[in-house]
């Protein structure tokens, strides 16, 4: 077969000598223009981090790993990790809760993620850490009868526990909306299938339905654990020895904040970019056997 | 023992909301019959077969499987709910087969035929997989063991939803339009799979659109309408003779385009592949 002189060019009389395979890429301005732009942002922001003394970027190496701040930087992640557990295990007792046929149990749950999702954090924090002002001991008894033993509220709230407490609560309620969305993406016929194997309400929902829900479930439960990272930074508010706190300590002996700010960034990041990976290897673990 | 039948359903009622779905049905099923459903759609053919399997409450009426009381006990002379690990004991006895196949995507079509044997049946793995096997050659699909489900056609995955469901020795299989989602060129292995297990003596309930395979395969056959039991009786005499105006309506809409009857040759090939 003779290449016209043309090529591309649908011959008259010869439509078969025409081949797409030889077709080559459109040349799309606009995408020329964004890229001439984007390179002009990204070299002009470098120079400003690069030139302005203003980041102290010795300061910045110098900090970086601090023993106070790495402690910091483990208190965040101790943090983060027990608020993660605490809270996928009570918002999934919740979800449940609220997918429940017994109408009381479902209407507690929704008034709980409600009141939960409504409250900022940062006032819970406050409103658990002060919690001895509303109640100075923490009873143990029968309801409305006798009390067996009591603590004072004060010796049992640590900033941590008020931390953990707060953002549990706080969690949790995100969490509920997550998981119910998931359970409820999964396919009617599914549960219907695991009960007529003769599968007990509870086996069809751990080993069926979980499973598929986690598929619904895994992406934004990942964006509420990194907000969730972010989020322990409030505890700095009631003395709470975690990353931004730490830093804190530091630039207010020495003034020396942006760089500081930066430390701090810089390990949010990395802990950040380490979430996002394991997310991306769930995904990829709980998609399988999906199209 | 022997005249108790298999599945003895007694004047069931069932409503949904202010909708009648089952409005006093009554059937028998005894040791080793086929029955199949017939019925336009919307009759409660399906509210039926999910009823008896107790995939929906029923609001009146007793089930009995093997003589024993479906879903309910007596306590202190008062009928009672039973539990769920009990209802689901009683649902484990029975296998089901859905339209919509509902094979469990997350798990290989192996794993599919195995767990229930081991999780409710509790037998050992190793026994379970053996069993799978050999159903997945009944079935003709033991070289698909280990694909995900969703890499099977339409007419793959009922034949391995029908092993799965025979996997547990159930002692009557309910099948709700098996054939209905597929296309019209796989309905044959699936029919073709039910035709045999019907040859061998399994106890049966089978709602079907397919005409000529709904009269080819049963020992009685029922026709549903507006959650009533219109007529039943032997497959000649609904097809050939039917008494009703409603079934010789519903027949005549069906008439010209009757479903093929399995091939035998199909047959052969499926059981000894
Ligand atoms: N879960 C449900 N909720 C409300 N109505 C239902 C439900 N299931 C079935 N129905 C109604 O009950 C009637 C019988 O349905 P079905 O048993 O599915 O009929 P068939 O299988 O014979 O087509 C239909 O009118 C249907 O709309
Ligand atoms: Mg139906």
């Amino acid at each position: 077969m003779s290449v016209a002189p043309q090529a591309g060019v649908p011959q008259a009389g010869a439509p078969q000598a025409v081949d797409v395979a030889t077709a080559r890429p459109r040349i799309r301005p606009l995408r020329w223009v964004a890229g001439a732009v984007l390179l002009v942002l990204v070299a002009q922001f470098a120079r400003f981090l690069v030139t302005n003394p203003g980041f102290e970027w010795p300061v910045v190496g110098k900090y970086l790993f601090d023993p106070n701040v790495l402690r910091g930087l483990g208190m965040t992640l101790l943090l983060t990790v027990i608020v993660m557990l605490l809270g996928s295990v009570l918002g999934l007792l919740l979800a449940a809760g609220r997918l429940s046929g017994f109408r009381p149990v479902a209407w507690a749950c929704g008034v709980y993620v409600t009141v939960f999702r409504s409250i900022p954090p940062l006032v819970q924090l406050i409103f658990w850490f002060n919690l001895g002002y509303l109640l100075p001991r923490i009873p143990l008894g029968i309801p409305f009868g006798p009390t067996f033993v009591s603590w004072p509220t004060n010796s049992v709230i640590s900033s941590l526990t008020a931390a953990v407490i707060g953002l549990t609560l706080h969690e949790a309620a995100y969490m509920a909306e997550i998981v119910r969305a998931g359970i409820l993406a999964v396919d009617g016929g599914q549960r219907d299938a695991a009960r007529a194997m003769g599968f007990t309400a509870r086996q069809s929902f751990v080993k069926v339905v979980l499973p598929q829900a986690m598929r619904v479930i895994v992406p934004p439960a990942g964006s509420e654990f990194i907000s969730l990272l972010k989020g322990t930074s409030l505890v700095s508010v009631i003395a709470m020895a975690d990353l931004l706190y730490s830093v804190q300590v530091i630039y207010n002996r020495t003034y020396e904040i942006v760089p500081l700010l930066i430390v701090a960034c810089a390990w949010y990041l990395v802990v950040v970019i380490s979430l996002s990976f394991g997310q991306r290897r769930l995904e990829r673990h709980f998609g399988k056997g999906q199209r | 023992m022997s005249d108790t039948p298999v599945l003895r359903v007694r004047d069931v009622r069932k409503r949904f909301g202010d909708h009648v779905a089952l409005d006093g049905v009554s059937l028998d099923v005894h040791e080793g019959e086929v029955v199949t459903v017939i019925g336009p759609s919307g009759s409660g053919k399906s509210t039926l077969v999910r009823c008896v399997h107790q995939l929906e409450s029923i609001d009146g009426g007793a089930m009995h499987l093997d003589g024993e009381l479906l879903g309910y006990e007596f306590h202190r002379g008062h009928l009672r709910p039973l539990p769920d690990r009990r209802v689901a004991a009683q649902r484990g006895r029975m296998g089901m087969v859905f339209q919509q196949f509902n094979l469990f995507p997350h798990w290989s079509v192996l794993r599919n035929v195995i767990e229930a044997q081991v999780l409710v049946h509790g037998r050992r793995p190793e026994e379970a997989r053996e069993a799978a096997l050999r159903l997945l050659e009944r079935v003709g699909l033991a070289d698909k063991a280990d694909a995900h489900p969703r890499m099977l056609s339409g007419g793959q995955q009922q034949r391995v939803a029908i092993a799965r469901a025979l996997a547990t020795n159930p002692r009557i299989m309910l099948f709700d339009e098996p054939t209905s989602a597929l296309d019209p060129e796989l309905v044959d292995e699936v029919l073709s799979v039910v035709l045999d297990l019907a040859r061998g003596g399994m106890t049966m309930i089978i709602v079907t659109h397919e005409m000529s395979f709904a009269r080819e395969v049963a020992d009685r056959c029922v026709f549903m309408e507006n959650g009533r039991v219109v007529e039943t009786g032997a497959p000649e005499e609904i097809f050939d003779n039917p008494a009703s105006p409603r079934l010789r309506a519903f027949l005549s809409r069906y008439s010209g385009r009757a479903a093929q009857i399995p091939d035998e040759r199909l047959l052969e090939e499926e059981t000894t592949s």
